[in-house]
């Protein structure tokens, strides 16, 4: 069976709008969250990582009449610059996932412009389609806060079944009074920026990105950070729709599953990219199912101190910024870490270091009970 | 302080969607949350919200609701206390 | 691929009736607004976190209770049935109803209970919770039923081992409407798992 790879990318963030300048400023201990005071979106002042509308624009460049919302001009800007370092054409053997939770959830507010048919993921997906004359029909995968790396776990399954040669995988999630007044009606918020795996942490930031890659088995052509997917599943807890399992059982079946498909063990796993959204639970669930593995040692970081939680995405994101990771041999620190706040040990990596990587493990998990695990190794 | 108590009770069975429990069956003393009513972590948060908007008692610290949702007694005698609506 | 997997039973749900194989077990009148919940009581679910649910789950929650009753699959075997299903209006019916929360500034109390259900995963977690399935779970939005997404998906579920059985299908809430079309793919079966047959019983959702 030949081999899958995740392939050219691009991040568009308030970190910057290509994934080397992103993963650049991450390794320098920048963060992309600030405090910011907009009524319409929030009553109070709240810590989130914003795309700006003027930058944006500016990327997209729009030359047709037609008017896109903001999440379908960063889905596009993101995928205009993986779809030109990639290459290639678009035929019935190329196709695109879109990853999101919530779409243009905001065209529902009565105060925003567009149709409320906009919010229609699948409106928003022939959007995009359109807008790049894909041959093929879009698929929305929405699984919550997994979404972003089940994208990559359904595009190789999908390139195995025989059904495409190439998929174009693109996720994005907007910061929105929608999301935001639902995590805070779950106390989930943080006032300041998160503190992922601390003693005293209080919550997430929630933050917008758009991020897309390139799913292929074409060994021919690939990026000078492309990684090949070892193995990858995604497993339910079975427990709660919110509140993540108390002994990380989703999660823990999720990596035992994908190492056994890439017949690996946890000691082949140079570093693991977790999810670290802050929450007291999440965090500590965490801790419990790497326990569990045998991954008590292994260096472990969240980025969601440098982006936020961005909710559909941050699993590609983070995947992104790991093979930025492996091609530089640079363990990226914690931001936001200071004090073990785990019951179980864990290896939180907390000064960014250089170290001879070659695989990584992505770990997410979310609402619904939902888990996957992803494991990558270094192509070059 | 009754009064308060029955219409409590009334809104937890239909707030919180309790299908198969009527507001007589639930005790003053009735555990809410664990092996009482089995209430769970959202119910909570819902509790907290009702909290705000029927008797303005805002709650910053989701740990506080623990004791003040134990049972009907311990939230009519919070309410009553703090209640600004 | 070689294609050995069956497909064993499947439901489907619509105007105030489910049917089970093509047979239809409960109906109610097309007028009646409380379907779902005469139907938990007369197909016996008993399993009082239904009341909690949005539609979209309960629905969900119905047609894969329905198979699984017929199929004998209980929480006890702890089974490892995959998840696969997908829709058009992923959980907008829910998300209208926290956007109507918040959109009053003067009276602005959005609910805990109802964001959790702003996600369309969150049926699959509804049925894994009850089933207790730790199993593969993916959610997928398209303008409509693309049969062969679902094939291939569950192709490779199978042929990477990832589960024994998947469960698959089509459930969707859009204000008054709503439909729901299971099937569940397993080893044994009198039906062949291919496209055709999936479109097959899916069509039958409209001459119900």
């Amino acid at each position: 069976m030949s081999k899958v790879y995740v392939s050219y990318n691009n991040i568009i963030s308030s970190l910057g709008f290509d994934s080397v300048s992103v993963a650049k400023e991450v390794i320098q201990g920048k963060s992309g969250l600030k405090q910011i005071a907009d009524a319409s979106i929030m009553p109070e002042p709240f810590m989130s990582s914003l795309i700006d509308d003027e930058v944006l624009s500016a990327a997209f460049n729009n030359t047709s009449e037609k008017k896109y919302t903001k999440l379908e001009q960063m889905f596009i800007a993101s995928l205009q610059d993986t779809f030109s370092q990639s290459n290639i054409a678009l035929t019935d053997r190329v196709g695109l996932i879109i990853s999101t939770t919530k779409g243009n959830i905001d065209a529902l507010d009565d105060a925003n412009d567009f149709p409320k048919e906009c919010a229609y993921l699948d409106v928003l997906a022939k959007n995009v389609t359109n807008y790049f004359g894909f041959k093929t029909e879009p698929i929305v995968l929405s699984n919550a806060c997994v979404s972003g790396v089940l994208a990559v776990a359904v595009a190789k399954r999908y390139i195995k079944s025989n059904m495409f040669d190439q998929v174009f995988i693109v996720a994005g999630d907007l910061v929105t009074e929608f999301i935001l007044s639902g995590f805070n009606s779950f106390q989930a918020l943080s006032s300041e920026i998160c503190k992922p795996y601390d003693k005293n942490r209080i919550g997430i930031n929630i933050g917008e990105v758009a991020v897309s890659a390139l799913v292929t088995k074409n060994e021919a052509n690939l990026s000078d950070d492309a990684v090949e997917i070892l193995g990858e599943a995604s497993c339910n807890d079975a427990n709660h729709i919110s509140g993540p399992s108390r002994t990380g059982e989703g999660l823990y079946r999720s990596i035992k599953s994908a190492l056994n498909q890439a017949n690996l063990t946890s000691e082949d796993i140079d570093y693991i990219s977790a999810h670290g959204t802050a929450t007291m639970y999440n965090d500590e669930m965490e801790a419990i199912a790497l326990n569990r593995l045998g991954l008590e040692h292994t260096p472990v970081n969240s980025l969601k101190g440098y982006f936020g939680h961005t909710l559909g995405a941050s699993g590609l994101l983070e995947t992104i910024i790991g093979m930025q990771a492996l091609k530089q041999n640079k363990l990226i620190k914690t931001l936001g870490f200071a004090e073990m706040g785990v019951t179980q040990p864990i290896n939180i990596i907390e000064e960014t270091t250089e170290k001879p990587l070659n695989t990584f493990l992505k770990t997410a998990s979310g609402f619904g009970g939902c888990n996957t695990a992803v494991i990558f190794k270094k192509v070059k | 302080m009754d009064a308060l108590k029955q219409e409590l009770k009334e809104s937890l069975v239909e707030q919180l969607n309790l299908e198969d429990i009527t507001p007589a069956e639930i005790g003053d003393d009735d555990m809410l949350f664990g092996d009482g009513l089995g209430l769970d972590s959202i119910d909570a948060l819902e509790l907290i919200v009702m909290l705000d908007k029927t008797y303005g008692i805002k709650l910053t610290d989701p740990k506080q609701g623990r004791a003040i949702f134990e049972s009907i007694n311990t939230m009519s005698a919070y309410i009553a206390e703090h209640r600004t609506k | 691929m070689e294609n050995q997997f069956k497909i064993s039973s499947y439901c489907h749900v619509k105007q105030n009736k489910i049917s089970l194989n093509g047979k239809v077990l409960f109906s109610v009148k097309p007028e009646e607004s409380t379907f779902l919940k005469q139907a938990y009581k007369a197909l016996n679910v008993n399993y009082s976190k239904f009341f909690k649910m949005d539609k979209l789950s309960q629905l969900a929650f119905l047609a894969a209770d329905v198979l699984f009753q017929y199929e004998n699959i209980s929480e006890e075997n702890q089974e490892n049935i995959a998840l696969v299903m997908g829709n058009k209006a992923s959980s907008l019916d829910t998300d209208r109803k926290h956007q109507d929360s918040i959109q009053d500034k003067t009276s602005y109390y959005p609910s805990p209970a109802v964001f959790v259900y702003t996600l369309p995963n969150i049926m699959l977690g509804e049925i894994s919770i009850k089933y207790k399935l730790y199993s593969e779970n993916s959610f997928f939005v398209f303008e409509n039923f693309k049969t062969n997404y679902f094939y291939n998906y569950a192709q490779s579920l199978i042929v990477d081992n990832k589960a024994d059985k998947i469960l698959c299908g089509w459930v969707n809430v859009d204000d008054e409407d709503y439909e729901a079309f299971l099937y569940l793919v397993t080893p044994n079966g009198d039906l062949q798992h291919t496209e055709q047959q999936i479109n097959t019983l899916y069509n039958e959702l409209w001459t119900l």
